[in-house]
């Protein structure tokens, strides 16, 4: 995102303060895509990520005059997705078994070998993505899909920025591993 | 340097590898960027990494784009819950010269033009003031013929003071009924602070009784919104 977005980002949050509902559409218009990905990749149900943006940008709207700029919009935003997110999961107390069905594919289920045996490192790098914890997935999507730095990961994920670039490297080496299990080499490690 | 992609499974990670995916997304500061650039061109294990990790960065692209975008229904329905929301109050959090922006924006044309008139007016008063004092502060190096220097300017403000108080004018007060009422009570507009004035009756001191009369009779009219005693 570039400086001058980031900027006018800034000066519709202070105009929804103000109650301004265009503001609020641009601002919608603007970041609901990457927002419903987001919680897309977090909770793994379209219908669920729906509701998730209507309630994060109802949240915008009535935070909006506490909002003190200290970091980007657009991080701000998914933090709330985020924190939703995982209250959404919560909810719908079918974490165990998100997190066994992605267990089962980090053993080696069908889906990476196939790709594997297609011969298309492209698809089963796309399905060994999908099989990441949510952990993994979620950190690996803000830094290569959201562009966030270091610190801003650090302030989204609440943790300190030296695990974020830990968490990053060890989410990369269980991708290897799983591509390693789905007949794909790398090269590395 | 060369063993740094070996070493990975047995420890930590290097911190030029753990920069590496920020490095393919081009968020890295210009220091830590060189500091990579000058790395891979020295560890080709390490080059190996950053050929897989811009792997990993184009696919997980891939992956989110694939992943299409929200119906209309999630618009509807945050607006809709908006629409029921509380009516909303002017933050505090907006810098003071968009507030100030705000509130003369919120005027109407006509109270912008008396408010500025009795600006000008305030003005001017002013200027007298400063320029009284400032006569009758300079030593006299010369006498005029109509000026004595042992008589001061301005009158004391001691015991015989005379009555003031401070007034709101209604909002839709207009400068000419402003003036008139100025001019029934021989009145002046000495200061003004936070939408208040001011305002000195007269030139003589009046007895308690009589000033009470005074702003009870100010009170009463139309164009005064609020008018107390003050010093």
């Amino acid at each position: 995102m570039s400086a001058t977005q980031a900027a006018s980002d800034d000066v519709l949050i202070a105009r929804i303060a103000q109650g301004d509902r265009l503001a609020m559409q641009v601002l919608y218009g603007r970041h609901h895509v990457r927002v419903f990905r987001f919680g897309v990749r977090l909770v793994r149900d379209e219908q669920v990520a729906e509701d998730l943006i209507s309630e994060v940008f109802l949240d915008v709207w009535r935070q909006a005059g506490k909002f003190e700029g200290r970091s980007a919009v657009s991080t701000w935003l998914l933090a709330i997705t985020r924190f939703k997110a995982l209250s959404a999961l919560r909810r719908r107390k079918d974490v165990e078994l998100d997190d066994t069905a992605a267990n089962a594919i980090e053993d080696g289920s069908d889906d990476p070998e196939v790709a594997a045996q297609k011969k298309d490192t492209s698809q089963a790098l796309r399905k060994c993505l999908t099989a990441l914890s949510p952990e993994h997935r979620e950190i690996v999507d803000l830094v290569y899909y959201h562009e966030k730095s270091v610190e801003e990961v650090a302030e989204i994920v609440g943790i300190p920025e030296n695990t974020v670039k830990t968490r990053l490297f060890y989410a990369r080496k269980k991708l290897a591993e799983l591509l390693k299990a789905a007949g794909v080499e790398r090269g590395w490690p | 340097m060369m063993a740094t992609g070996k070493k990975i499974l047995e420890q930590e990670p290097s911190e030029m590898e753990m920069l590496l995916p920020w490095h393919a997304a081009g968020t890295l500061n210009a220091r830590d960027a060189r500091r990579v650039d000058e790395a891979l061109a020295q560890d080709p294990e390490l080059a190996k990494q950053y050929a897989a990790i811009r792997e990993e960065y184009a696919e997980t692209i891939d992956l989110n784009e694939s992943l299409g975008a929200p119906s209309a229904r999630a618009m509807q329905k945050l607006f809709a819950a908006i629409d029921g929301e509380p009516a909303r109050q002017p933050s505090l959090a907006l810098n003071i010269p968009e507030r100030i922006a705000g509130f003369f924006a919120g005027l109407s044309p006509r109270t912008l033009v008396w408010s500025s008139g009795l600006g000008a007016l305030l003005l001017l008063l002013q200027a007298g003031v400063i320029g009284a004092m400032l006569v009758n502060n300079q030593p006299a190096s010369f006498q005029t013929a109509s000026l004595s220097t042992d008589e001061p300017v301005t009158r004391s403000l001691g015991q015989e003071a005379p009555p003031r108080a401070l007034v709101r004018f209604a909002p839709d007060a207009r400068v000419a009924d402003i003036t008139t009422l100025l001019d029934h009570y021989q009145a002046a507009i000495i200061d003004s602070r936070g939408g208040m004035f001011r305002l000195q009756f007269g030139n003589r001191a009046m007895p308690k009784d009589q000033i009470a009369g005074l702003i009870s009779r100010l009170q009463g009219e139309k164009i005064v919104s609020l008018a107390v005693a003050a010093p």
